[in-house]
């Protein structure tokens, strides 16, 4: 046995073998979808036609390389490497099968990535995700990673590579209503979540101090929470309306019954109970002999609070504030059903006209969201736990 | 008789009649309809969309919890200990998935229907049932494991009789999270026709009649609370015989 | 009889255990005992294969182990363990025929067995069978830990620290309950422990282990009165010596003919116990009685003379 690490492992990796054969099918199945206009049905093309034979030979060995590497190359970070350069000349070159396929001068006609190219995405992705899970980045490497992923993405669809895809293709019909969304979006999300937290960790340490309190106000939220969320959006229609109507000055700063009011007070309703749970379970957490040492040293109630409580719940309560931006990232979307604005507007009206590409543009931002701020929360999170730690040791 | 039971058998009740003979309570609803629209929702039989929900979550949840007990009793095998890394960051990055996207992405491949829904409902409820059975799998007291062991009990023989069955309440508090997750997302099945009481809502967004909203609101949410109390009991039992409530 | 020839064990380069050989009679109690870290309870685990040696040969009457499937070698060992591992989710009754179970016996003659292994530990088999083990008291959980490993009437137990979780009292009242019980049926123990005097009051034999060496396998008396080494004589102790030669004893050995007042002291008692209660009564001498009957008396000077170094 050689006590040298090597590169290369002698046997097969199981999970390597795995995305080989998602890889294999993947390069078999359709790359693109041709069709005459958005709503027919296309031709679906696999790799060798979708791309000019050039640029289809170097997919082809771009994906043999990553087939290769993902079966016996042993050290993580080579293989992530390998992997990130595959998503690379797949994402350039699936924009390049756009230029190629669509005839000049067809404004009607739609290319849109097809099964071979999601499956193949995901394989890769796979890739990524099993090297990164073994390297264990610290925390501030992810942030750095999704940072670096953001802009990759802004360079790719800045360059232009990607215009003449059909989800750009409806992109750029509407992209003046893409940004309005977009921010109405973001302002649901982090609104609601906002209010949240102004009212639910105060309530939080209320609960916390008072058990009697606890009790009700978490049975209500979990209530809250089992009504299904298009209820909750529709049901303050009719109250908000009736304030609208009824209180002066209230329609003046927004309020009405249908629009972005009702979609703001559910998600707000949907937040509180992560919010609030998390506030309560963090202070129960903190150790009672930390506290004691708190009052043994003479803090009066409101310094041990400040000085010793908060700081040690903190990454608990912050892992409230993540749960709820992942979920109101999501959530957000429904507000797209009661004339809330956001993404799930194209959303909604992508199903309504059966048109994928809309639905694409709507749900693709949501996802993409909802993921890179789960990953940048979590490493935020984790930071925070190590200096509550440190703290408690010091 | 606790309070709570007595609470629960009410709503239970209450369910059912409005389910059967929904017209009892049309001077209920009456209250929220203006302009003499009607205050029971009479385009579908509640009682069959019901059924209908149900069956779909129970399909979805059910497929659910066969896979993703299959795969985290797989990853925590000796063998593929190497899919341990990448099913646990998939499980996190999955859940990170919005569920009204999953079903928006589901629709273009399947159509319109139940299909979708199913597929939607089946994907987000993998997740928390997946990251239960990891935790109970992992969780279990060192000692009963190397008793097991010791008796010359097979690996077979171990999950079977001694893993499984420990981790069970643990797990059945996902499927729980699965269900209830379900029974709420499978309302937004109907933007995409499948026959859910989502139908009820949807009628009273787009009719502006507040009362179908809160009458499909009202026996979700009553189905959903009913379904999770139920878990919860299943649970408490089951780890109260261990020992462990 | 179990004979353990060079068995070695090797984790990551590190030597766990080094080269031990050692044979155990049958019907015999082998305590190992040592310090954490010194490879009593990996040894242990090799005999039943819960660990593969990594070389030597364990055989058990004469049969080498490592021709048997180590599952059903393990339906042949008892095994019992610190903490009992009693599985939560089964009732004491389950619990007890977990290994009959896995030999495929017939329901009936497991029935039968519980309830004489209950019987035998002292726990009212119509109380006991239908309960949960978080219903016990600590001292039932262990027994019944105990009683589950015998469920298939094994010629050999092996016990890890058996008795580490209970406290004190409860933990002398178990060591004599596993003597009397071994007495009855004779099975071959292996027990390893930390503790000297429980190695010392259960062991026929003691095996004194150190970083993964065996230093010495002898009877007590032989370990307490010529320890083989430095750390064995550490482990006995200087101070407790005379007292440790003196438990070893029974009061009804040491019996002689003669007149003594106060109170009187057991025949079966320990020779320490007694020579603490003439100590502590300020006599020279004390009556002795077996089954509430005077027998003779028993004196200092005796049970001094026990506790001097054998020559």
């Amino acid at each position: 046995m050689s006590a040298r690490p090597s590169l290369f492992s002698r046997l097969p990796d199981k999970l390597g073998v795995l995305i080989a054969a998602l890889v294999a099918v993947g390069t078999m199945l359709p790359l693109a979808l041709l069709r005459a206009n958005r709503i027919v049905p296309g031709e679906a093309l696999p790799i060798w036609q979708a791309l000019p034979a050039f640029q289809a030979g170097i997919l082809i060995v771009a994906l043999l390389i990553c087939v290769i590497a993902s079966i016996w190359l042993r050290v993580p970070g080579l293989r992530l490497g390998g992997a990130i350069g595959g998503v690379a000349i797949l994402l350039v070159l699936m924009g390049q099968a756009g230029g190629y396929l669509t005839p000049a001068g067809n404004d009607l006609a739609r290319v849109s990535p097809a099964a071979g190219f999601w499956l193949l995405l995901f394989a890769l992705s796979l890739t990524v995700t099993d090297a990164l899970a073994k390297m264990k980045l610290r925390p501030i490497w992810r942030i750095l990673g999704v940072l670096l992923a953001g802009v990759g993405l802004l360079l790719l669809l800045g360059s232009g590579q990607w215009d003449d895809l059909s989800v750009l293709r409806e992109y750029q019909v509407r992209s003046a209503a893409f940004w309005r969304e977009a921010e109405r979006h973001l302002l649901l999300a982090f609104g609601s979540l906002s209010a949240a937290v102004l009212i639910g960790v105060p309530l939080g340490v209320a609960c916390f101090r008072v058990p009697r309190l606890k009790s009700a106000v978490l049975n209500l939220l979990n209530i809250v929470q089992t009504v299904p969320s298009i209820a909750v959006f529709g049901l303050l229609i009719a109250p908000l309306a009736w304030i609208a109507a009824t209180i002066p000055g209230a329609a003046r700063i927004g309020v009405s019954g249908i629009g972005a009011a009702p979609a703001m007070v559910a998600l707000f309703a949907y937040s509180l109970l992560p919010v609030v749970s998390n506030t309560v379970i963090g202070l129960e957490n903190v150790p009672g002999r930390i506290r004691d040492a708190a009052f043994g040293m003479g803090m009066t109630r409101r310094q041990a609070f400040m000085a010793v409580e908060v700081p040690l719940a903190f990454p608990v309560i912050l892992t409230g504030i993540r749960i709820v931006l992942v979920q109101n990232i999501g959530l957000a979307t429904i507000a797209g059903l009661i004339g809330g604005g956001g993404f799930g507007v194209f959303v909604f009206q992508g199903m309504g006209q059966t048109a994928t590409d809309l639905i694409l543009l709507g749900a693709l931002p949501t996802v993409i969201l909802a993921t890179a701020s789960a990953v940048l929360l979590d490493a935020v999170v984790e930071i925070s736990e190590s200096s509550a730690t440190r703290t408690m040791r010091a | 008789m606790s309070m709570a039971i007595l609470i629960r058998l009410a709503m239970l009740a209450l369910l059912a009649v409005f389910l059967v003979q929904p017209e009892v309570f049309a001077p209920f609803f009456a209250l929220f309809t203006t302009r003499g629209a009607p205050p029971i929702y009479v385009q579908s039989d509640l009682l069959s969309l019901a059924l209908n929900h149900m069956a779909i979550v129970v399909t979805a949840v059910l497929g659910a919890t066969v896979i993703a007990v299959g795969l985290a009793v797989l990853v925590t095998r000796p063998n593929w200990s190497e899919f341990l890394p990448l099913s646990r960051a998939l499980a996190n990055i999955g859940q990170t998935f919005p569920p009204i996207a999953v079903l928006a992405l589901a629709v273009p491949a399947m159509g319109f229907g139940n299909g979708p829904t199913l597929v939607a409902l089946f994907l987000y409820g993998l997740l928390p049932i997946f990251e239960n059975t990891m935790t109970g799998l992992s969780n279990l007291p060192p000692t009963v494991q190397e008793a097991a062991r010791g008796m010359g009990m097979s690996d077979r023989q171990r999950l079977w009789q001694v893993e499984l069955p420990l981790a069970m309440p643990v797990i059945l508090g996902g499927v729980r999270l699965s269900t209830v997750i379900a029974i709420s997302t499978a309302t937004i099945g109907s933007t995409v026709a499948a026959r859910t009481l989502g139908e009820v809502i949807i009628a009273g967004l787009l009719s502006n009649n507040i009362a179908f909203i809160l009458q499909g609101g009202l026996v979700v949410g009553a189905i959903a609370v009913l379904v999770h109390d139920g878990f919860v009991a299943l649970e408490r039992r089951m780890s109260r015989r261990a020992g462990q409530g | 009889m179990i004979e353990l020839q060079s068995l070695t064990k090797i984790y990551d380069g590190v030597t766990v255990v080094d080269d031990v050989s050692l044979t155990i009679n049958s019907g015999e109690i082998a305590t190992i005992v040592g310090t954490s870290g010194s490879g009593k309870t990996t040894l242990l685990r090799m005999i039943n294969r819960l660990v593969q040696p990594s070389s030597g040969r364990i055989l058990i009457d004469g049969e080498e182990t490592s021709s048997i499937p180590a599952y059903e070698l393990r339906r042949r060992i008892g095994y019992a363990i610190q903490g009992h591992g009693l599985f939560p989710h089964r009732s004491v009754g389950r619990n007890i025929g977990t290994v009959p179970r896995l030999l495929g016996w017939k329901q009936a003659r497991i029935a039968a067995r519980v309830d004489e292994l209950l019987d035998l530990f002292g726990l009212e088999p119509g109380e006991f069978r239908d309960r949960m083990p978080h219903e016990l008291s600590g001292g039932q959980q262990q027994r019944v830990g105990v009683a589950r490993a015998l469920a298939a009437g094994p010629n050999i137990l092996l016990m890890d620290e058996p008795f580490g979780a209970l406290d004190p009292i409860i933990r002398a009242k178990a060591q004599d309950d596993l003597l009397a019980i071994q007495r009855r049926i004779g099975t071959t123990i292996v027990l390893v422990t930390h503790d000297m005097n429980e190695a010392i009051s259960l062991g026929h034999n003691i095996a004194v282990m150190d970083q993964g060496r065996l230093l010495q396998f002898a009877p007590p008396a032989d370990i307490i009165a010529r320890p083989g080494t430095p750390f064995v004589e550490a482990l006995i102790g200087s101070e407790d010596r005379p007292f440790r030669m003196l438990a070893l004893q029974r009061v009804r050995d040491l019996i002689e003919k003669g007149p003594a007042s106060g109170p009187a002291i057991d025949a079966w008692a320990n020779a320490r116990a007694a020579y603490a209660e003439l100590l502590w009564s300020g006599r020279e001498a004390a009556p002795v009685q077996e089954g509430g009957a005077p027998v003779g008396r028993i004196t200092r000077a005796a049970l001094q003379s026990q506790a001097e170094k054998p020559v």
